[in-house]
């Protein structure tokens, strides 16, 4: 950190729990950064001229002599078009052995856009999965998180999203992940030939866990300058999010705040929705689109952090392994992208949505089948065809191996729509089956008495 | 002299200011951050120390900041303009506002004062009124706006003078009216009035009776909303608050809609942006947005205005309530102006209740729904506020402190199931656990009969108890086996899924299904109960499924199909055709 004239430097702390120093000081700032024997510290309670400080990676070893700087600023970080291509801390220095960037300073976590100066997200983000472009389409604009149980692939599933996406910039927000998948996405985005338009903030397990706190409003940051001053359409990847909610815990508990729901702190979803706002499709063309993901414990949505997310984001897709043919699937119950609306039968063929539905419905009766299987009834022959019609609509839709054209998702449904069922147990308006439909025969006398 | 202070103490949003006069509860005051003015809140009182909330992001305040308290409370500025109009949560013009990013302090007032209105009197020298009584009245969009009395006017006054028929600006003086001791009272076009109090200009506030038509089937056709009704839509996330919302605002019978984006996302705030100016509304055959006023204060704005947004919103819908209208007032969601009392009794250190939100949460919330109703005016003529506010329970839970509050203080109750909608059964409301408490008001009972039809309410409760029975018939299916029972039970559990299809399910997105008129849903109500009580016979129990499913297929159709067009018409000839073959 520079050091300037005005500098205003203290050496006596008179109070140190785990997270915070407090000490007596003049002319501090709300959020004002400082540095404690080097370690960057934030301000979180001013009383009186008491200041009460938040140190990024911890107390370990602080004396009550430590030497505090503080800086007359809010974090901040420097913008320019050199962040393309280069890895960052979660305080924006860089951690590739590159040079500083030379750019604007701007301070994280700015403001809001004025809700009146948003446009409606229109445009279609094409992935490839099915069960996103199908049943989920995702829109650029959006926010919208991966829940997922710790073992399964997010994050391999978000890097393939993120590459096949076609944004001009993908900027990744590490929080908590391991060195390895560290090393993964950083190996995926170079293999792409994408190392250019990517930008990286990462905090480590090996990291000090508050540090976090300060990882996706840098990603955001410097998401909202390719979006705002270059119109470009800008990808936010932040993984794990529920390790920055962790985070948040830790401080508010060291910070005896009273907890609420899964000893959260109350503010939890003003926090996350903070970020998550964050996405936007702007006047002059340039958008913020975020893809996050929500690590669940055994699946678990209702706990505080899945559940304030759900709250706040638009949808979610949901992951989970798939039994009957061992491939992670895009859950067709529990996901769903809301903006979809805005695209499909639009953007897309007008038989999309009633595709959609239709498909759905019938993997739902194929649960339903399921049940009764497994307590030992026998099935009716609509039963049993439900049951062959969900695995291969698993299989070659649902699966996240997939990669398609969107038009072909939709043949392939009407394909195995025919294949299973007749017009009627499939149920989508006469004229769009007239127009769309692969039913072959039309199903004779069904309601024989 | 006004009082003043100056900033002693900052945690997040809560200000500790030392004053130097009086201040009051709720007070409005200014902290001059470098030159900007941040408007905030007196929220407790202690001694010289008033607590503040900050409407404001603090980031970079200190110590020593300069203070201006303003000696009232926040108040909402009402007059002529506030129609098509997008507020932040503190009533400021959100389109007035420069660049793309909101600007601390920059707060663009509420109204165009420099606008002019055709303004005609409704009243003579020497009437004698009373506040809220009407002085006169502009055109604003396509209502009557009357300009009133101003509401902080208490007591009896005698009208002066009142400016002829002409153009005036709303700050022109249009009357002047004298109190009893002779003092001279001018009143202009505007007035201002604090927005957590709510605006008691009405003689009487009756058990309202008159049904609210919404277009919604599963609200109108099974637990209907009245003029004036109160109601809370819980649910967990996804299962369809938001949409039912915006085709409430859409399609509702009201003269006016408010609608309070408290907290939730922006972009669906922007749907509404984006729609209503192109969206026509059938009543006027103008634009949506013309009866429509939004207060936006979404997620990621300051979240001490999240509470003042719902009052903001209230108090423009009483203000509109007596010039006679009907007012739809509608908050999405509750909860996250809970939670913004919670983040702020939290940082005040203040003893927790339940799920650390405050103790008085549950008063807090029953006096807002309190403030809608049915009205009397002074004239005779009535008004009314109904209110519908959606709550998003932590985990779904309904044992949570802001569903079960919410349930004490409003009269319906539409629970969306997660079930239904994870099977896409849209919308999810569960019309057997949710209720409306005015189906068991006589005075509603006497207006249905009288203006829809006699057995309208008993088609209601038929139709219930056919979907009741069919969910019995279900479990018992699902527990002694597809042939472990009767032919019957099938058959009951087909024609509650007759009712759920045709009737509650309906397509937010399609332009015939998603608004149904009364007639309609009457006609339709009927025609399901009348086959529901037909008796069919089958040989086995997987032919009950095809037949019922090809009977929903038919009425499906003629849900998509313009009521009684030609396409319409035909559908309910295959569907009778079909019926009848199988009838003995
Ligand atoms: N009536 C409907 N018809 C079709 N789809 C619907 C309907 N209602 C809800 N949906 C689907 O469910 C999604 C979520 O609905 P909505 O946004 O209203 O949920 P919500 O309850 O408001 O959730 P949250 O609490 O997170 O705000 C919609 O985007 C849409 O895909
Ligand atoms: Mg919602």
């Amino acid at each position: 950190m520079n050091t300037t004239a005005f500098q205003r430097i203290y050496t006596k702390i008179s109070q140190v729990t785990k997270a915070t120093c407090t000490l007596h000081a003049q002319g501090v700032g709300y959020e004002e950064m400082a540095t404690i024997n080097g370690r960057l510290a934030q301000v979180v309670k001013i009383q009186g001229d008491l200041i009460t400080l938040q140190v990024f990676s911890g107390t370990e070893g602080i004396p009550t002599n430590a030497e505090v700087i503080f800086l007359g600023h809010a974090p901040q970080l420097v913008v320019s078009d050199e962040l393309g291509g280069r890895f960052f801390n979660a305080y924006g220095f860089p951690i590739d052995g590159g040079p500083e960037i030379d750019g604007k300073t701007v301070e994280i976590g700015g403001p809001s856009v004025n809700p009146v100066r948003r446009k409606q997200p229109s445009e279609l983000i094409a992935t490839g999965i099915a069960g996103i472009d199908l049943n989920n389409t995702l829109v650029t604009g959006q926010k919208i998180p991966f829940f997922a149980d710790p073992d399964q692939p997010f994050n391999q599933v978000m890097a393939m999203v993120a590459l096949r996406a076609k944004a001009d910039k993908i900027i990744l927000g590490g929080m908590g992940i391991t060195n390895d998948d560290y090393l993964f996405f950083k190996n995926v985005f170079q293999n792409a030939g994408a190392l250019d338009r990517i930008i990286s903030f990462v905090n480590t397990t090996e990291d000090p866990p508050v540090e976090r706190l300060l990882v996706p409003d840098m990603a955001l940051t410097a998401a909202e300058y390719f979006a705002v001053e270059k119109n470009q359409n800008v990808l936010v990847l932040l993984t794990d999010m529920t390790l920055y909610a962790d985070a948040l815990s830790i401080v508010s508990n060291r910070m005896d705040q009273i907890p609420s729901k899964d000893s959260m702190p109350g503010s939890l979803y003003s926090d996350l929705a903070k970020l998550y706002e964050k996405a936007v499709q702007f006047p002059a063309g340039g958008s913020i689109t975020i893809i996050a993901v929500t690590t669940l414990s055994g699946g678990d949505i209702t706990h505080a952090i899945p559940d304030n997310t759900g709250y706040i984001t638009e949808g979610q897709l949901f992951l989970r392994k798939d039994s009957d043919i061992g491939k992670v699937i895009i859950d067709p119950f529990r996901s769903l992208s809301r903006l979809k609306q805005l695209v499909i039968g639009k953007k897309t063929r007008e038989d999309h949505p009633q595709v959609m539905n239709a498909a759905i419905r019938l993997f739902a009766d194929a649960a339903n089948a399921k049940t009764k299987l497994e307590n030992g009834f026998d099935l009716t022959d609509y039963d049993e065809r439900t049951l062959k019609f969900a695995k291969e609509y698993s299989d070659k839709l649902l699966a996240i191996d997939v990669n398609i054209e969107i038009d072909e998702m939709m043949d392939t449904a009407w394909v195995l729509f025919d294949k299973y069922f007749n017009e009627i147990e499939v149920a989508i308006k006469a004229d769009i089956v007239k127009k769309y439909g692969k039913f072959k025969k039309i199903e004779e006398n069904v309601h024989s008495t | 002299m006004s009082t003043k202070g100056k900033v002693a103490g900052i945690i997040s949003n809560l200000v500790i200011v030392e004053v130097d006069g009086p201040v009051m509860q709720n007070e409005i005051c200014y902290i001059n951050l470098n030159n900007v003015d941040l408007m905030a809140e007196v929220i407790k009182i202690k001694g010289t120390q008033a607590y503040v909330q900050v409407f404001e992001s603090t980031r970079s305040l200190k110590t020593g900041t300069e203070v201006k308290f303003t000696g009232s409370m926040l108040e909402a500025t009402l007059g002529p303009g506030l129609l098509s109009k997008n507020f932040d949560g503190l009533q400021h013009d959100l389109d007035k506002m420069d660049g793309v990013f909101l600007k601390k302090g920059d707060y663009a007032e509420p109204l165009d004062f420099k606008s002019a209105w055709k303004f005609t009197p409704l009243v003579q020298p020497d009437e004698e009124v009373v506040a809220g009584s009407w002085l006169g009245e502009v055109t604003e969009n396509w209502i009557s706006h009357k300009i009133m009395v101003p509401f902080k006017f208490v007591g009896k006054f005698k009208v002066k003078s009142v400016v002829p028929a002409g153009t005036y600006k709303i700050t022109d003086n249009i009357a002047i009216l004298l109190d009893t001791d002779n003092k001279e009272l001018p009143v202009t076009m505007i007035q201002k009035w604090p927005v957590k109090i709510p605006i008691k200009a009405y003689t009487e506030k009756p058990r309202p009776f008159r049904l609210l038509e919404t277009g919604v089937r599963v609200i109108d056709s099974f637990n209907p909303m009245v003029e004036g009704g109160t109601g809370f839509i819980p649910g967990p996330f996804g299962t369809g608050k938001t949409v039912l919302q915006h085709a409430l605002s859409k399609q509702a019978e009201a003269d006016l809609i408010i609608v309070a984006a408290c907290g939730e996302r922006a972009n669906e705030v922007v749907e509404i942006f984006t729609e209503f100016p192109e969206l026509d509304d059938p009543r006027t055959g103008r634009k949506l947005i013309e009866r429509t006023t939004i207060v936006a204060n979404t997620s990621n704005m300051p979240v001490a205005a999240r509470e003042a947004s719902v009052y903001t919103a209230m108090t423009i819908a009483e203000y509109y309530r007596s010039m006679g209208l009907k007012i739809l007032l509608l908050a999405d969601s509750t909860s996250r102006w809970a939670q913004a009392l919670r983040e702020m009794s939290n940082r005040m250190e203040e003893l927790p209740g339940p799920d650390a939100f405050p103790m008085d949460l549950p008063a807090i919330i029953s006096n807002f729904y309190a403030r809608a109703g049915y009205v009397f005016l002074p004239n005779g003529k009535t008004g009314s506020v109904t209110f519908i506010g959606t709550v998003s329970p932590a985990g779904g839970n309904l044992k949570e402190p802001v569903t079960e509050s919410t349930k004490k203080a409003a009269r319906c109750f539409y629970a969306l199931s997660q079930n239904r909608a994870d099977s896409k059964r849209y919308p999810a409301i569960d019309a057997i656990d949710s209720y409306s408490k005015y189906l068991e008001y006589e005075e509603f009972q006497n207006y249905i009969k009288e203006n829809i039809s006699d057995d309208w309410v008993d088609n209601i409760i038929k139709a219930k108890n056919i979907v009741i029975r069919g969910r019995e018939a279900y479990e018992q299916i699902n527990i002694l086996g597809d042939d472990g029972v009767p032919i019957d039970y099938h058959q009951k559990f087909w024609k509650s899924e007759i009712i759920d299809f045709v009737l509650m399910q309906q397509d937010a997105f399609d332009k015939i299904d998603s608004s149904t008129p009364i007639e309609r849903q009457q006609y339709m109500l009927k025609k399901v109960i009348d086959i529901c009580h037909k008796e069919f016979s089958f040989e086995s129990f997987d032919k009950v499924n095809p037949f019922y499913k090809q009977i929903i297929n038919y009425f499906k159709q003629m849900n998509y199909s313009e009521f009684k067009s030609e396409k319409f018409t035909n559908f309910e000839k295959e569907l009778e055709n079909f019926i009848s073959s199988n009838k003995n």
